[in-house]
């Protein structure tokens, strides 16, 4: 079984996984980080997007192993603890989510989209949401709540 | 969803992939496992082992060698859109900029795209029309394979058992030349339905040279004759573009059909997406 190391939000964890395991149940199962969520679980709907080395990519077609070195940030991570990131207070006061199922996803890809555009169009945020489904807020508040955040300050994360 | 179970390791040189893909029959290299771990979710494809090829670093590389840019296959789809040697590769910016999402660009790789060489995946067109030169590395050394010889059928290619794509040369466009990408996507996937790629030479106002390539229309990736053909010679007018692109997907050929798009509405988006992508190409 292959042995990694990683940190997760500042944290260095070191484990023997199955070469199988997916870096989104080891996340959720194996440190309890459960606000990354599984959507569809066929890489489709971006509610497992975390960071990895500073990029979102879908921790649910990762496997933990190729993450073996690397730096995570997930949604736990993005602000410290009391305190909310521009697009968790975006999401808040713009009613970004509804079920909030999709939120996290949501927040972790926006936060990519930002550290490289920090005041994008409105069709930039719906492109750059491209990969990031939501079933009940018909998107225009998530697309409020970005901007909200990028109008708060230039984020960096 | 939860993949049978595989061995996993990481190679840490091409020689030490190419010696393990030797000694272990049962494996498969890993680049993004953006096609393959989706696969092996599925139950597709169960190998016994994974070989990590993306932490490579002679594999994750873009360089500017004078005549031609060079990609190294673990560089990702983001990799690819955001350098700057890139500029000049027009065709190549604006595929990479409609694959799938920001996070399938993030982990997504080219040389995992050709290899895995999908009917409806974008990069392919794109290496055709830009003629690409594929270089690829084995137990038995060396060889550099045309991109025209390269998608050989139904995610097939002309790779051998145990070799490797290790880079992709794209020739820089001579003054006069440009190219463009334009896709009719599934909506849900982003994969093409038709994806077309053009890449034109104009002299003094006439076509002197044209490559048109699609992906999503038939068993893999081609290189259209009929419509590069009737394009030489003729001055770059929209007429001219729109009455060579009616000869698109109209050899011999396997058109796909799927819920989605009927082989006729297939034929008819390519003739529409040559016109597209050739009047991108000639800036019209
Ligand atoms: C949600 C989603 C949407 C997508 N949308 C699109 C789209 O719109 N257009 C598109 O073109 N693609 C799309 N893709 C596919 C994506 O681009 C894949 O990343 C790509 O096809 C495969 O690259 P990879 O690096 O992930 O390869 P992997 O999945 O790691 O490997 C694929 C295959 O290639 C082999 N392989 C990998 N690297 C090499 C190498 N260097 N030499 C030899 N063999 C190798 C592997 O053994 C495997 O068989 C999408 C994927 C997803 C999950
Ligand atoms: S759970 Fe990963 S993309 Fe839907
Ligand atoms: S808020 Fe319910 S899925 Fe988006």
């Amino acid at each position: 079984m292959p042995k990694i190391s990683l940190t997760v939000n500042g944290k260095t964890h070191t484990h023997e996984v199955e070469g199988r395991l997916l870096l989104v149940h080891y996340l959720r199962d194996t440190l309890g980080l459960t606000g990354t969520h599984v959507g569809c679980d066929t890489s489709s709907c971006g509610a497992c997007t975390i960071h990895l080395d500073g990029k979102a990519i879908k921790s649910c077609s990762l496997l933990a192993a190729q993450a073996d070195g690397s730096s995570i940030t997930t949604i736990e991570g993005l602000a410290p603890d009391g305190e909310l990131h521009p697009l968790q207070e975006g999401f808040k006061e713009e009613h970004g989510l509804q079920c909030g199922f999709c939120t996290p996803g949501m927040i972790m890809c926006a936060a990519d989209l930002l550290s490289h555009n920090p005041d994008p169009s409105e069709q930039e945020i719906r492109e750059g949401l491209e990969g990031n489904i939501c079933r009940c807020t018909g998107y225009h508040n998530i697309v409020r709540a970005i901007q909200y955040a990028a109008q708060k300050s230039a984020v960096a994360v | 969803m939860i993949p049978s179970s595989v061995d996993y390791t990481r190679a840490s040189s091409v020689g030490e992939a190419i010696r393990l893909l030797a000694e272990n029959p049962d494996a498969k290299l890993l680049a993004g496992g953006h096609s393959l771990i989706p696969a092996m979710k599925l139950r597709l494809n169960s190998p016994a082992l994974l070989i990590d090829i993306a932490r490579i670093a002679e594999l994750r590389f873009i360089e500017d060698t004078g005549n031609a840019i060079v990609i190294g296959a673990a560089s990702t789809h983001a990799d690819i859109i955001t350098n700057p040697h890139l500029k000049g590769l027009t065709a190549m910016i604006e595929a990479g900029e409609l694959i799938g999402d920001t996070q399938v660009r993030n982990m997504g790789t080219l040389g995992g795209s050709i290899a895995h060489a999908d009917p409806s995946a974008d990069w392919p067109a794109v290496l055709l029309a830009l003629e690409a030169q594929i270089k690829v590395q084995g137990a038995e050394g060396e060889r550099i394979i045309p991109a025209a010889e390269f998608f050989t059928g139904f995610f097939s290619t002309a790779l051998d058992t145990g070799e490797i794509v290790t880079e992709i040369h794209l020739p820089k466009p001579a003054a006069g030349s440009a190219s463009a990408y334009r896709k009719f996507m599934q909506p849900a996937s982003r994969f093409a339905i038709v994806g077309c790629a053009a890449s034109v030479s104009v002299e003094g106002g006439v076509i002197s040279a044209a490559n048109v390539a699609f992906t999503g229309v038939s068993d893999a990736a081609f290189l259209d004759e009929g419509v590069a053909s009737a394009l030489i010679g003729k001055p770059a007018t929209l007429e001219n573009i729109e009455a060579a692109a009616s000869a698109a997907a109209e050899g011999d050929m396997h058109i796909n059909e799927d819920h989605f798009a009927s082989q006729a509405y297939r034929k008819h988006l390519a003739k529409v997406y040559a016109k597209r992508a050739l009047a991108g190409a000639c800036g019209l």
